[in-house]
């Protein structure tokens, strides 16, 4: 059914595919939750993380994904300072190649860069994220989590909120959740929504009370603190103030309502502890699914043919 | 056309006679327990406990088996596996399982469940209930109750079907020159 060996982003992908991985990561959740969890579904691949950002969630959860399906793996940092252009990216990329990689986890700050290196190898390329492109395994986990607790997608109301400009789990979350016939609204300071987005099919609130009015999701974005200096926000307790999750705000969703965070969280800012820590929070249950549904996508991936 | 070889009385008096086979060989019923393995397995095993309850009047537990996570064709097979669950709603560790597939081939799919069980507990032993022995081993496997020893070519598909998939329960021999191949087995 999938006809790519890659998983580049969510935008490419159908809805049946979208839910061929939902479902199948279902059967990896009830693997990871034995005493031994572990099988041998791709004993003797190669994984390669490529990680050209820092991250520990994102790569620590591939890892465990790949090590659970009784992959190889090796962590192949590269350090974030260096100017990585084009051809040395494909360069090294052929170097993890040459090394017997089946599996090739891809990191950049460029968008596009794993659909560069797919098209030149013969390994399976994820993208783990790109620039401000897609983090297409963070939208399927959190899709998953989202069918686990309210047993389907399909009318919920939705809300994406914070920094939806230079967020790639945000676009990801918008192509998957959309396609899956959620009805996804975004919250956030017009500095941080572009226009253009709302040809996504998503509606757009500006102030918070309105936007969480009435929702069965929640899902909180991470505020980049580097982007402050660049005046998309005047200051962290100014967006706190307007766009933070209180648990006053959180009054207004519907009773039901869960609470997301990809993680890592800036509590006090975008989400507050009660709330990080609270009933409605489901943000340790996606750090769970996440090896589930990695597990799903790499399985998947290595029976396309090719 | 496909040649039929069971039809809905000889699958129910095959399935009948197993289940006082396992009955006879295990004594009665403790510690007992059936695991179908996806998909036609399955429906066989709730078969066989339905009977079992007839004869011993007590429930004995069913479980289901995905064995795809296990196989050792991934690279070769033509189609995706699709995934099914893995519901053994109780602890299999010193239990007797009585291991259910609707036709026995090469023995791969036996031998990745019988991997899939050990990876869930320590069963005391597993034994392997099949409705269809079609020959053509690839592993040393065989089978404890058998409903019906058929003689085949490989180039042959044995084809099962059963009422639980909307379809009239039979057992056909389909040539390779027959439209639609289904293969019932790995």
């Amino acid at each position: 059914m999938l006809n790519s060996k890659d998983l580049l982003g969510i935008k490419e992908l159908s809805k049946e595919e979208i839910y061929l991985f939902l479902d199948t990561a279902a059967g990896f959740k009830d693997v990871i939750g034995r005493d031994i969890k572990k099988v041998p579904a791709l004993r003797g691949k190669t994984t390669v993380n490529l990680f050209f950002e820092p991250s520990t969630r994102t790569r620590t959860s591939f890892e465990l994904a790949a090590k659970r399906l009784s992959t190889d793996v090796i962590n192949f940092s590269v350090p974030t300072s260096s100017v990585i252009k084009g051809e040395s990216l494909i360069d090294t990329a052929l170097t993890v190649q040459a090394l017997g990689a089946d599996f090739i986890i891809i990191r950049h700050s460029s968008s596009g860069a794993p659909h560069l290196l797919a098209k030149k190898m013969k390994a399976s390329v994820i993208n783990a994220g790109d620039g401000t492109n897609e983090h297409p395994t963070q939208a399927l986990l959190d899709a998953f989590t989202i069918k686990e607790k309210k047993g389907k997608i399909e009318g919920l109301e939705i809300a994406v909120v914070g920094d939806i400009a230079h967020s790639r789990v945000a676009k990801s979350n918008i192509y998957c959740l959309t396609k899956l016939g959620a009805k996804v609204r975004l919250i956030g300071p017009p500095t941080l929504i572009p226009k253009e987005i709302e040809e996504l099919g998503v509606g757009i609130f500006h102030n918070m009370e309105d936007g969480v009015r009435g929702v069965d999701v929640l899902m909180m974005l991470r505020i980049q603190m580097e982007r402050q200096d660049k005046g998309f926000f005047p200051s962290t307790e100014e967006y706190s103030k307007n766009w933070g999750l209180t648990t006053d705000r959180l009054s207004l969703a519907k009773d039901d309502a869960i609470v997301m965070h990809p993680g890592p969280m800036n509590r006090g800012i975008e989400i507050v502890s009660e709330i990080a820590d609270g009933p409605k929070s489901v943000i340790l249950e996606q750090v769970t699914n996440g090896i589930a549904v990695r597990m799903a996508v790499m399985y998947l991936l290595a029976g396309v043919k090719r | 056309m496909p040649k039929e070889l069971m039809n809905k009385k000889d699958i129910d008096r095959a399935i009948t006679r197993m289940a006082h086979e396992i009955l006879e060989k295990n004594k009665g019923m403790e510690k007992l327990c059936l695991v179908g393995i996806q998909r036609g397995g399955v429906f066989l095993a709730q078969r066989l406990a339905a009977k079992i309850k007839q004869i011993e009047k007590k429930d004995i537990p069913v479980g289901s088996l995905d064995i795809a996570f296990y196989r050792d064709d991934l690279n070769i097979r033509k189609e995706q596996p699709m995934v099914r669950r893995t519901e053994i709603a109780f602890e299999v560790t010193d239990l007797k399982i009585v291991l259910v597939d609707d036709v026995l081939f090469t023995g791969r799919s036996i031998r990745a469940a019988m991997d899939a069980l050990m990876d869930i507990g320590r069963p005391s032993l597993i034994q392997l209930a099949v409705l269809v022995d079609r020959g053509h081993r690839e592993l040393p496997v065989k089978a404890d109750y058998v409903g019906k020893n058929i003689p085949t070519s490989t180039s042959e598909t044995v084809v099962v079907q059963f009422e639980e998939e909307g379809l009239e329960d039979r057992v056909m021999l389909e040539k390779p020159d027959a439209g639609e191949v289904k293969s019932a087995e790995q």
